[in-house]
């Protein structure tokens, strides 16, 4: 959370001695925030690995369903946001206003395409039956299994776009913040910390894509 | 929260005759503090009333359990009975007990620094916790939860009638405060600590809370994942565990046990830290093997998370797993014992005295060895079979949770006192609670032991009536416990009023924390103190008188 009391002038909170320690310890506490979100997250693969071993055919059938096409245009959209994250804390490191707002918005934009396909992908599997539930519609003898395969379709991809979200919030605050000019080459630990987070839901999505797309079989 | 800011960084003189507790007044300068030390007493405040709700529920079963027949309520109102106890005092009571108190108030003095890492954080934390404690009640008032607190698939997703999607909600919400707790205690221990405070110098509480913490991170957030799993399931009428579905139940308690089981040990971690601490000062004493007990809160953080199947010993797990769980679950008693055998080992040739947390810490050494010992019968399989689901696992979870825990808790709560309240609680009034929580807490939960090993099942209203007489026993400890809990409320509430004034070290104590004013200023420490000396050096001839 960012703090009022952070100016361009490198000046700490009076917990700390320094804003070295306050640099620190808020990496430190971001990351530590990272490994807390990998154990949410592997509660989900846990699930997913038990249960395409318990039905392996029908994951293999349910995953024909899922256009890899489009998952792998949403992965290349993510990985360039990634980039243009990564160009943003750059930007801030060295205090170019300018081309900190520019990055950010790049960002938030595209993230925005992500979940605006993503939201397509969804309506797609709507159309289809292919909502878990009372609708679902499979021919095919393996229709269980590939109802479970879509649940975890939908928790999975449902929780990783929560978390894209609550990212682009994040950046969208970032991005006033960094009109307004408030960091500087002593003082941009949000748009860092802001960083890790936006790669950390990156790497999810980088093994969510090939397990939900791309095992499937031929 | 701008007042308390601008007069606590006057600077000058009259900043010394500031406490934490008299720098501001009223509501706001309260409930928008981002002080540690304000922070803990807004935890103890709700954590104390969940207590008593949680106290209420536990009154009703004893009174229904008096006879053998189902008199008092039925079957449905008693399963909502123990579950909303269970889910009261396991997610409401017990994770936050110590660290969310104590933890709060003691971390930032013992390691010599002004605050936490994240001091609104730490608020916001609070605020978390007080979101699923009105989720929690509401769902108490809108009828009640029946699932048990474990919240078992399939019938928590498609049989039961009652009000699981707010209470789930509530308990997925609080462990986020649980989360962004510890994960607070870990960075500031990491960061945080003084000049000189190596980790081999830090208290043993310290140990304690970082291990606690460290359970916290890594196994919340996989009940948080399982829990949304089953509001979806049950909400939205996907397949995930119901077998209907496809779904593996079984996968269900391995997720839940999976955070629930290391939660056993977030419970009883701090509680022994609070002992380690308490141990060494009432013996006039050095710790026994500082190193080891600062390792073995380590390894059964460790060992806690690899020993969850004993859950499931009997619900369709491999019997080869279930072996392999079975002895991890003995390796647990290693580090436990080791703990044990130094708090004894640290009695020995110390100058031992009779003050009210010394018989805490006695009866907790005592009742922690009777639960951890009962623990191994419960981690062999095949003595499992007998007795999974009777009284005898009710007993031995009560004399961890309740007879090590709370014991712990109130020990601490009443060695801190005078460091938290700047007042002394009355000494001969606070050894009577403790006898008779003691005594109260034995008479409740031994007989359940026998009960347990002769056959009678947890959760049924009504019972055979040859178990009346033991029934009878658990119900009148009870009521004794009852009274040995009510006493230190009143008392200790009494004392902020008209107890006699704290001087900064009234145990002669080692520790940061006893080094500042009693009540402490807002900011802890007006310099930064230097550490040169091992924790608990109290072998020196200035400390070797209380």
């Amino acid at each position: 959370m960012p703090d009022e009391s952070h100016a361009v002038a490198p000046h700490h909170a009076h917990q700390f001695e320094s804003a070295e320690q306050q640099l620190e310890t808020a990496r430190l506490g971001m990351w530590a925030f990272l490994v807390t979100e990998v154990l949410f997250f592997g509660g989900l693969f846990t699930a997913y690995t038990v249960y395409r071993m318990l039905y392996p055919h029908a994951f293999t059938e349910a995953s024909h369903h899922l256009d890899y096409i489009i998952g792998a245009f949403n992965t290349a959209v993510l990985i360039s946001s990634s980039m243009t994250m990564a160009l943003a804390v750059h930007a801030a490191q060295i205090g170019h206003r300018r081309r900190i707002v520019i990055f950010l918005a790049l960002t938030i934009l595209l993230g925005s395409v992500f979940l605006g396909v993503k939201a397509y992908e969804y309506h797609e599997k709507f159309v289809h039956h292919l909502v878990p539930g009372p609708n679902f519609r499979f021919e095919d003898p393996n229709a269980r299994g590939a109802q479970l395969f879509f649940s975890l379709y939908f928790a999975m991809t449902g929780m990783h776009a929560v978390h894209m979200i609550i990212g682009i919030c994040m950046l969208s605050t970032l991005l006033v913040m960094a009109a307004r000019g408030r960091f500087s080459p002593q003082y941009n630990t949000p748009v860092e910390l802001a960083g890790l987070y936006w790669h950390f839901v990156d790497i999810v999505w980088i093994y969510l894509f090939p397990l939900l797309y791309l095992i499937r079989g031929s | 929260m701008k007042t308390s800011e601008a007069l606590a960084e006057q600077p000058g003189p009259a900043l010394q005759d500031f406490n934490y507790l008299n720098a501001d007044y009223g509501i706001r300068s309260w409930l928008f503090t981002v002080d540690h030390k304000r922070i803990a007493i807004l935890y103890l405040v709700v954590i104390t009333m969940m207590f008593a709700v949680g106290g209420i529920f536990a009154t009703m079963i004893r009174l229904e359990l008096l006879t053998p027949k189902g008199d008092l309520v039925d079957a449905d109102t008693y399963n909502k009975l123990f579950t909303m106890h269970g889910i009261v005092m396991v997610f409401f009571f017990l994770i936050p007990s110590i660290p969310a108190t104590l933890g709060n108030f003691l971390i930032p003095l013992m390691v010599g620094a002004r605050d936490l890492a994240f001091p609104r954080i730490n608020l916001l934390s609070w605020y978390i916790y007080m979101i699923g404690a009105l989720f929690g009640v509401y769902a108490i008032f809108a009828g009640g939860v029946d699932t048990g607190w474990t919240f078992y698939t399939p019938y928590s997703t498609s049989a039961s009638q009652t009000q699981v999607i707010p209470t789930v909600f509530a308990a997925f919400v609080v462990g986020f405060s649980s989360i962004l707790t510890g994960l607070n205690f870990i960075v500031t221990t990491h960061k945080m600590r003084a000049p000189g405070l190596t980790w081999f110098r830090l208290p043993l509480f310290v140990w304690a809370i970082y291990a606690t913490s460290l359970i916290q991170m890594l196994a919340t957030p996989v009940l948080a994942i399982t829990l949304v799993l089953l509001l979806l399931e049950r909400g939205l009428h996907i397949g995930i565990f119901d077998p209907k579905l496809g779904g593996d139940p079984v996968l269900f308690q391995h997720m839940f046990w999976f955070y629930s089981h290391p939660a056993v040990y977030i419970m009883v971690l701090p509680g022994m830290g609070v002992i380690s601490e308490m141990v060494t000062c009432f013996s006039r004493n050095r710790i026994f093997g500082y190193k080891f007990i600062c390792f073995s809160s380590l390894g059964i953080a460790v060992i806690g998370f690899l020993v969850w199947g004993h859950h499931l010993f009997v619900s369709g797990q491999s019997v080869y797993a279930g072996m392999l769980f079975s002895l991890l679950s003995y390796l647990v008693a290693i580090p436990s014992a080791i703990k044990v055998f130094n708090w004894t080992a640290t009695l020995y040739k110390g100058r031992v005295s009779w003050q009210t947390p010394m018989l805490y810490v006695l009866g907790f050494i005592g009742l922690f060895t009777i639960g951890g010992l009962t623990g191994l019968f419960l981690a062999a399989i095949g003595l499992d079979v007998h007795l999974t689901d009777t009284y005898f696992v009710i007993a031995h979870f009560h004399y961890i949770m309740v007879g090590g825990t709370i014991m712990a808790y109130l020990g601490g709560l009443h060695f801190w006192w005078p460091k938290i309240t700047g007042r002394l609680y009355p000494e001969f009034w606070a050894k009577i609670a403790a006898v008779i929580v003691f005594l109260g807490f034995n008479l409740t939960f031994f007989p359940q032991f026998l009960l347990g090993y002769m056959g009678m099942p947890r959760r049924y209203h009504e019972y055979p009536p040859e178990f009346q007489v033991l029934n009878v026993l658990s119900t009148a400890g009870a009521s004794i416990l009852a009274v040995g809990y009510m006493l230190p409320m009143i008392y200790l509430m009494w004392s902020m009023r008209y107890g006699p004034r704290a001087s900064a070290n009234p145990w002669n104590a080692t520790g940061l924390e006893w080094q500042v004013p009693s009540p402490p200023p807002t900011y802890n420490f007006d310099e930064v103190p230097v550490v040169t000396e091992e924790p608990y050096a109290y072998d020196k001839p200035e400390r070797r008188v209380a």
